[in-house]
């Protein structure tokens, strides 16, 4: 019962978002948001920029590509730094180079995939150095759907925006307010936000003295959560009391995951002139989300296999990896909530949940993090696939096709193809390379069909630059650090280029009138093929290995590994 | 090329100052501000209501198994409890969970152990959660059945009525936030402590 309650007031919170934080991105975007000029423009100054100088897709990606680069860079350098750098109470040493490395890359692509347990790896320095890019990361992503979106928005237009522009506009009006008042909601709950270090606290009644972990940790969740970055202070991640106290910061967790991804497809609607495909968009995601949801939450009511073989009967669910003030069913739409964006965070230990509630993340990600996806990578991905399907629609059809007016021809046709096709490629060839290898295959925790669902999902999720894992897999080693960051790499830029070219092509074609015969994109048939051209890309490339990791396990009724 | 580079360098120093020191600062300002406790951990007098701790013996309820039974935290073997994450009997470690799939032979082991552990204890049918670990390593919360059930090992250790215990635990149970956001859960340290008072006035 307290599921379905929760599971409303969700729907209903994030239908207010989709409404009105929709339109305030619109208006964002736009221009029409000035209540912080007094730092935009002193800012631009510094830049030597101005909103009015609009750049090409070609400027504008390689804006990106450099700005990204060199946030790598100076994250890596502060990581193999640290020892000599402040804010290190437990004074922790230099991290080493493979790690430095695959975390700086992780950061940076919006993955958050993280090889080392924060309190005991990393400064609060380095911590905050990271938590810098869940700030950026979400911006970019979000200003590289913006230029899609322009791209249908626009007619005849050789720019496509300005990405210093959008990029501060999206830091100061969307992520900074929201991420500030949140963390202070999450305080009042009992996260904690401190920078002195650890307590010493000595137990009377049983003896026990315990060093207790602190940090600015509150501030990071709020940021981590709201920019689909997924990673936290803690090694546990939302697990853990710290960073996730009571069933109302989990709640708000899983909004804070939801919203932005969510009201972009408002925001889409609202600037190409039609509220119907935005709604069009989210039908597709809402269809996608709620099956896995359905999955893995039916899966992680039913007792662990483990624990039944054992006699012990349970009436609670699941209960290995999970908290008990969170329980089963929300535990699992946590998860759904994180791997279908491409969050990653965790309030449970996916790595022990049922082999189908395991199942029901990996497809969240192998859809493409399209349900409703990352921040901004959420939507241009979904725009790619719908390109797509207007392509198959019109061959059904025999007409040219078009999408809002626009004639997808065959650019746009590769271009989305190259966007939806490079996720899998890369994860089922990574994956083929480490299981394959002895480097690869020391990895696993557990034996079995699990352990190559370990190495699966944590290919797959650093290719979808999600972050969460199934958390057995030993992956500080240097073949995991370095070809996972090679996998965030690819996952991330690989599809976020080809998307802002599709924005930069679109924005130049002039909008064809429309006719009878013109093939709708904002109905129900438009939302059935679009989830099917989702469903059937996922599922022919991935259902082989996902027959090999947990649909074998479920199977195995009665054997242990 | 080398516009974007000194752009971006503007850029990447300005979200560490603002986004990064800035914000975090802020952050802990208003946090010691407004909610001085909470921010600083919730530390009690006996440690933080957030952080579980290892209960032995039969006078006190336990926790569940992150840092007992086969999990239990043994310095010379290395082990550190079911990855207990603080220094806990001068135990290094991080926050997390074991990690074992639904099908492992290691979690079934385990789970038996942990259920010989309870019935060792005195308790004839220990729930889901007591024979299971946490995510976090250090869960500091078991539902009320997680209670009841110690209810009988506990009476006979300290001689109070199991209806009294049963009073203490209604007592200490927390219902869903709001109703419905989450599951009912007791703290451990906090019916501890409860249960220390109790003993303390009789």
């Amino acid at each position: 019962m307290g599921f379905l309650f929760t599971l409303v007031l969700l729907v209903l919170t994030l239908a207010v978002a989709w409404r009105y934080l929709g339109s305030y991105l619109a208006a964002v975007f736009d221009g029409r948001v000035h209540w912080l000029g007094w730092v935009e423009r002193p800012l631009y100054r510094l830049l030597g920029t101005a909103p009015e100088k609009e750049q090409s897709w070609k400027r504008y990606a390689s804006a990106i590509v450099v700005f990204s680069g060199l946030s790598i860079l100076l994250t890596y350098l502060v990581l193999r730094l640290q020892g000599h750098l402040p804010l290190n109470p437990q004074h922790l040493g230099d991290v080493n180079s493979a790690l430095s490395f695959n975390a700086a890359v992780s950061f940076v692509t919006n993955t958050n995939w993280q090889n080392y347990g924060g309190e005991t790896t990393l400064s609060y320095f380095s911590q905050i150095t990271l938590m810098v890019q869940q700030f950026v990361t979400p911006a970019v992503g979000i200003a590289a759907a913006i230029v899609v979106v322009r791209g249908f928005a626009r007619r005849r237009a050789s720019t496509v925006g300005n990405f210093w522009v959008d990029l501060t506009r999206c830091l100061f009006y969307v992520l900074l307010p929201i991420a500030f008042v949140a963390g202070i909601v999450f305080v009042g709950q009992g996260a904690v936000q401190t920078l002195a270090g650890p307590a010493t606290v000595h137990d009377v009644l049983n003896g026990v003295t315990q060093t207790v972990p602190r940090g600015p940790i509150a501030f990071m969740e709020t940021i981590k959560q709201l920019g689909t970055n997924g990673g936290g202070f803690l090694n546990a991640n939302s697990a853990t009391p710290f960073e996730n106290p009571t069933g109302l910061t989990n709640f708000l967790s899983i909004f804070l995951v939801l919203c932005i991804p969510v009201s972009l497809t408002y925001t889409f609607g609202q600037m190409v002139g039609s509220r119907r495909h935005g709604l069009t968009l989210l039908a597709v995601m809402a269809i996608l989300f709620g099956s896995v949801l359905a999955v893995t939450a039916t899966a992680e009511h039913q007792n662990n296999p483990a624990v039944a073989a054992a006699g012990v009967h349970s009436s609670v669910g699941n209960t290995e990896g999970k908290e008990v003030r969170f329980g089963d069913t929300t535990s699992a739409l946590f998860g759904v909530a994180s791997t279908s964006t491409s969050t990653g965070s965790a309030d449970a230990a996916y790595d022990s949940f049922t082999p189908m509630g395991g199942f029901g993340l990996l497809v969240g990600m192998m859809l493409g993090e399209v349900s409703p996806g990352g921040t901004g990578s959420g939507l241009y991905t979904l725009l790619l696939y719908a390109v797509v399907a207007v392509f198959i629609g019109g061959l059904m059809i025999g007409r040219t096709p078009e999408f809002l007016g626009k004639k997808i021809q065959a650019t746009e046709v590769k271009l989305a193809g190259l966007g939806a096709l490079v996720m899998p490629v890369t994860v089922l060839v990574v994956t083929a390379i480490a299981v394959s290898t002895a480097a690869g295959r020391v990895g696993p925790l557990n034996h079995g069909p699990h352990g190559f669902s370990e190495i699966l999902y944590a290919l797959t999720s650093q290719g979808n630059n999600n972050g969460s894992a199934f958390g057995g897999l030993a992956g500080n080693t240097p073949f995991y650090n370095v070809i996972g960051a090679l996998d965030m790499l690819l996952g991330r830029f690989a599809i976020l280029i080809p998307a802002i070219a599709l924005g930069g092509v679109l924005a130049s074609k002039d909008v064809v009138p429309r006719s009878l015969g013109t093939f709708r994109t904002d109905n129900a048939m438009f939302v059935g093929l679009t989830t099917g051209v989702v469903v059937i890309i996922g599922g022919l490339t991935f259902f082989p290995a996902l027959a090999l990791g947990p649909i074998v396990e479920q199977l195995s009724h009665g054997r242990f590994f | 090329m080398w516009t974007h580079l000194r752009r971006s360098l503007v850029m990447v120093m300005f979200c560490t100052l603002v986004f990064g020191f800035l914000y975090a600062l802020a952050g802990t300002g208003v946090a010691q501000l407004l909610f001085s406790h909470q921010a600083n951990g919730s530390i009690g007098p006996n440690g933080s209501t957030l952080i579980g701790q290892n209960w032995t013996g039969r006078d006190w309820f336990h926790g569940r198994p992150d840092d007992a039974g086969p999990y239990r935290a043994n310095p010379r073997a290395g082990v550190s409890g079911g990855d207990n994450p603080l220094v806990a009997n001068g135990v290094h470690g991080e926050s997390g969970a074991t990690n074992l799939g639904p099908r492992s032979r290691t979690l079934l082991a385990d789970t038996r152990a942990l259920v010989a552990f309870w019935h060792r204890l005195g308790v004839a049918h220990p729930t889901p959660d007591l024979v299971t670990t946490s995510a976090s390593g250090y869960d500091p919360d078991i539902s009320p059945a997680d209670a009841l059930v110690q209810v009988p090992m506990v009476a006979r250790a300290t001689g109070f009525a199991p209806g009294r215990l049963r009073r203490l635990i209604r007592d200490q149970t927390q219902g869903p936030q709001w109703g419905f956001l989450g599951s009912s859960y007791i703290d451990v340290l906090s019916l501890n402590e409860a249960l220390a008072r109790l003993r303390g006035r009789s």
